[in-house]
C-alpha cells in the first residue's frame, strides 16, 4: 500500500473500530447467545468431562457417577447450580427435586464413595442420563430448533412441537403477510402516483413530490400517534363516516389487522414511490405518444413499453418495503392488536419480557438472515442505498 | 379529458392520504380536554405546560437533546472522517467497506437491540447515557457516510489539482479546497444523524434505564398506555424542531455552497 492508501486507510480506522465494536460485535454476541448453552457445563465441569466418554449405559460406571457428585460436593455459588438445575429440569422434568436430594445426601457424607441410585431411584432412569448428556455441551440447537417449532425427543431425534406450543410459525406466517399486504398496497398507489409525478411538471411536480417527502421527515412516532387518532372509535375516520350517515356504529379500525396495514403503508409509501420515480426519470418521454401513433391503445402500450422499463424501479421498491416491513415493530405494537405482532415484537417480548435471551436471539437470527439475503438481492437491482431520501 | 379529471382526483387522494394524518393531529396540542381526539371544545395551552412541568417528560426532552447533540457529534466525525478516507477507493475492500458502513440502516433494529442489550450488561455500558449515545450513532453514521460521500463525490479533482500546482500543500488544499465544498454534505449529514437520534425509540428501549429516557421512547410509552393529548404537544415540538433543523442546514448549505460556485 502506498503513502496515499495508508492515509486513506487511517481515515477510514475509527469507524470501522467502532462498527466493529458496537455494531458487528452485539450482532455477534447474538448469534453466540442463541447457541450457547454452557448452564449445566459451568455447574458439572467434572460431569461433562466424564460424560463425553459415556457408553450409554444405564446407570454409568462408578466414575461418571462420582464425578456428579464430586461437582456437588465443590459447588458454591448457588446461582451458578441454579442455572444448571433450571436447564435440566427443563430438558427432564423432575431433575430439580432429584438434584436438590443429591447434592443434600452427597454433602452430609463428603468422601463416601457413590452410589446414585440408592440415594433416588430416579438415577436409574435412561431418560435422566441422557438429558444430562445432552445439556452438557456449551453448544445447542434447541433454541434455532424452537424458533421454528421444532425439538429433539428423548432419543434425540428432530420432532414437531405440539399443536398447543406452536406459535412460532404463525408469527412468521403472519409476518410475511402483513409485509407482502403492504408491499402490494404501496405498489399499487405508488406506481400510478409515480408515473404521475413524472407526467407532471412545474409546481403540480414540485407539490407531488413534496407530498411524499414530508411524510419521510417527518418523526415516525408522529406518524403512528396520527393514526391512532384517526382510527380510534371517537376517531376522525369513524366520526366522518358516521356524519355522512354510511355507518351507524363506529368501525373497529384500530387494534386490528386493518390499522397495521393502513398505518404502514401510509409510512412506507414514500420508498416505493422514490425509486420508481428515479427511474422514470431515465425513461424518454416520448416513448408512450409514439406507441400510440403506432396504434397501441394506453393499456397495451403501458403493458409493453412502459412497465417492463418501470419494472427493475417497482422491484427496488417493493423489495425495499417487504424488507423494511418485515422487521417492523413500532407500528404494529401501537396500531395492533395481539394477533397482529410480528416477530419483532415476539424478539422484544422474549428479550425485555421474559429474558428468555436464546429465544430471543435465535428468532433474532431468522429475521436478519431474511432480511440480509432480500439486501442482497436488493443491490442487484438498485446502485442506491436504502437511506432513500438522504 | 375524463383521463385528466380521474389523474387529478387519484393525485389529490394520494396528497390528501400522505398529508393528512400528519396535520390532523396537530391540532390536539391545543386541546383543553384530557382525551387525545376531536372535536376539540376548547383550546389551551396546558399540555404545553404539562411538557414543561412533568419531571418525566421535561427530563425526556433534555435527554433527547443530550443523546441526539453526543450521538450526532460522534457519528459526524468518524463518519465524515470515514468518508474521506473511502474517497477515490484508495483503501484496500473499499466496496466491502462502504457495504458494511451502510448495514446499520438495514439490519432490523429489534435484532441490534437485542445484540446491544446481551453486550451491554457484559460491558457494563447498559443503562447509561454512554450506551445509548453509542447505539444511536451507530444508526446515524450510514447518513453521514451517504451524504459525505455523496458531496465528496461532486468535486472535481480538477479545482484540487489547481490548487496544489498553484504551490497549496496538501494540508492547505484540504482546508481551503476540499472541506469547504464537502461541508454543505457534512451539514446535511449531522441533519441527519440529528433527526435520527431524536426519533429513535427501538434501540433505546433495549439499551436505555430510566434515567436514560428520550422524548421519543417517553412517546412511545405514553401512546401505548394513556393516550393523553401531551404526545400531540410533543409531536408539534418535533415536527417543529425538525423544520427549524432542515431550514437551518438548508441556509447552512446554502450559505456554504456559494464561495464554491464561484471558485
Amino acid at each position: 500500500m502506498n503513502a496515499a492508501g495508508l492515509r486513506s486507510a487511517a481515515l477510514v480506522l475509527p469507524l470501522v473500530l467502532f462498527l466493529g465494536v458496537f455494531f458487528f460485535w452485539p450482532l455477534a454476541t447474538m448469534l453466540t447467545t442463541a447457541v450457547s448453552d454452557d448452564a449445566v457445563g459451568k455447574a458439572f465441569p467434572t460431569t461433562a468431562a466424564a460424560l463425553s466418554s459415556w457408553d450409554g449405559a444405564v446407570p454409568p460406571d462408578a466414575a461418571i457417577q462420582t464425578a456428579v457428585a464430586t461437582d456437588l460436593r465443590v459447588i458454591e455459588d448457588r446461582s451458578v447450580l441454579g442455572d444448571a438445575v433450571r436447564r435440566l429440569n427443563s430438558a427432564v422434568p423432575g431433575f430439580r427435586s432429584l438434584i436438590t436430594k443429591t447434592y443434600r445426601t452427597v454433602r452430609q457424607n463428603d468422601d463416601a464413595p457413590v452410589d446414585l441410585t440408592a440415594i433416588d431411584a430416579q438415577w436409574g432412569d435412561p431418560a435422566v442420563w441422557r438429558g444430562f448428556a445432552r445439556a452438557v455441551p456449551p453448544y445447542t440447537d434447541r433454541n434455532l430448533l424452537a424458533a421454528v417449532d421444532l425439538q429433539r425427543d428423548a432419543e434425540g431425534d428432530i420432532r414437531q412441537v405440539g399443536e398447543a406450543a406452536s406459535a412460532n410459525r404463525i408469527i412468521m406466517v403472519r409476518t410475511f403477510v402483513i409485509a407482502a399486504s403492504v408491499t402490494a398496497l404501496c405498489a399499487a398507489i405508488g406506481l400510478p402516483y409515480a408515473m404521475l409525478i413524472a407526467g407532471a411538471g412545474g409546481w403540480v411536480r414540485t407539490l407531488l413530490l413534496l407530498a411524499v417527502l414530508l411524510p419521510l421527515w417527518t418523526s415516525l412516532l408522529v406518524r403512528t400517534a396520527a393514526w391512532v387518532v384517526l382510527l380510534q372509535n371517537n376517531g376522525l375516520v369513524n366520526g366522518f363516516l358516521q356524519t355522512i350517515g354510511l355507518i351507524d356504529h363506529p368501525l373497529p379500525l384500530i387494534f386490528n389487522r386493518a390499522g397495521v396495514v393502513i398505518a404502514m403503508t401510509h409510512v412506507l409509501l414514500p420508498f416505493m414511490v422514490l425509486p420508481i420515480y428515479s427511474v422514470l426519470l431515465t425513461i424518454p418521454s416520448n416513448l408512450m405518444p409514439a406507441a400510440a401513433t403506432l396504434g397501441a391503445n394506453p393499456l397495451r402500450a403501458f403493458r409493453h413499453v412502459l412497465f417492463p422499463l418501470v419494472l427493475p424501479g417497482l422491484m427496488s421498491g417493493s423489495l425495499l418495503v417487504f424488507m423494511v416491513a418485515l422487521g417492523y415493530y413500532i407500528t404494529p405494537a401501537l396500531v395492533g392488536g395481539a394477533e397482529d405482532q410480528m416477530i419483532s415484537s415476539v424478539i422484544a417480548f422474549y428479550a425485555t419480557g421474559t429474558a428468555n435471551w436464546g429465544m430471543a436471539a435465535a428468532l433474532g437470527i431468522i429475521l436478519l438472515a431474511a432480511t440480509l439475503a432480500l439486501y442482497a438481492v436488493y443491490g442487484r437491482f438498485s446502485r442506491t442505498p436504502p437511506g432513500f431520501g438522504v | 379529458m375524463t383521463g385528466r379529471i380521474l389523474r387529478t382526483i387519484y393525485g389529490a387522494a394520494v396528497v390528501f392520504f400522505l398529508i393528512a394524518p400528519i396535520l390532523a393531529i396537530l391540532p390536539l396540542a391545543f386541546t383543553d380536554s384530557i382525551f387525545l381526539s376531536y372535536p376539540i371544545n376548547g383550546f389551551s395551552d396546558r399540555w404545553f405546560r404539562e411538557l414543561v412541568a412533568n419531571e418525566t417528560w421535561s427530563r425526556s426532552i433534555v435527554n433527547s437533546l443530550i443523546i441526539a447533540t453526543s450521538a450526532t457529534i460522534l457519528s459526524t466525525s468518524i463518519g465524515t472522517l470515514a468518508a474521506l478516507g473511502l474517497r477515490g477507493d484508495r483503501v484496500p475492500l473499499a466496496g466491502l467497506l462502504r457495504t458494511g458502513f451502510i448495514l446499520p440502516m438495514v439490519v432490523p433494529p429489534v435484532v441490534l437491540g437485542v445484540g446491544m442489550q446481551i453486550l451491554f450488561v457484559k460491558v457494563g455500558l447498559a443503562s447509561s447515557y454512554l450506551g445509548v449515545i453509542v447505539a444511536h450513532s451507530v444508526l446515524c453514521v450510514p447518513f453521514v457516510v451517504v451524504t459525505v460521500s455523496a458531496s465528496l463525490a461532486g468535486i472535481d479533482p480538477a479545482i484540487e489539482r489547481a490548487a496544489s500546482s498553484l504551490g497549496a500543500s496538501r494540508t492547505r488544499t484540504f482546508r481551503e479546497i476540499t472541506l469547504p465544498l464537502a461541508l454543505p454534505g457534512v451539514v446535511s449529514g449531522a441533519v441527519f444523524a440529528f433527526a435520527t437520534s431524536l426519533d429513535e425509540v427501538i434501540l433505546t428501549l433495549f439499551v436505555a434505564g430510566p434515567n436514560q429516557r428520550t422524548l421519543a421512547r417517553q412517546m412511545f410509552s405514553t401512546i401505548r398506555e394513556n393516550i393523553s393529548p401531551a404526545v400531540a404537544a410533543a409531536a408539534l415540538l418535533l415536527i417543529v424542531g425538525t423544520l427549524v433543523l432542515a431550514v437551518l442546514g438548508a441556509v447552512l448549505r446554502h450559505r456554504q455552497a456559494r464561495p464554491a460556485d464561484t471558485a
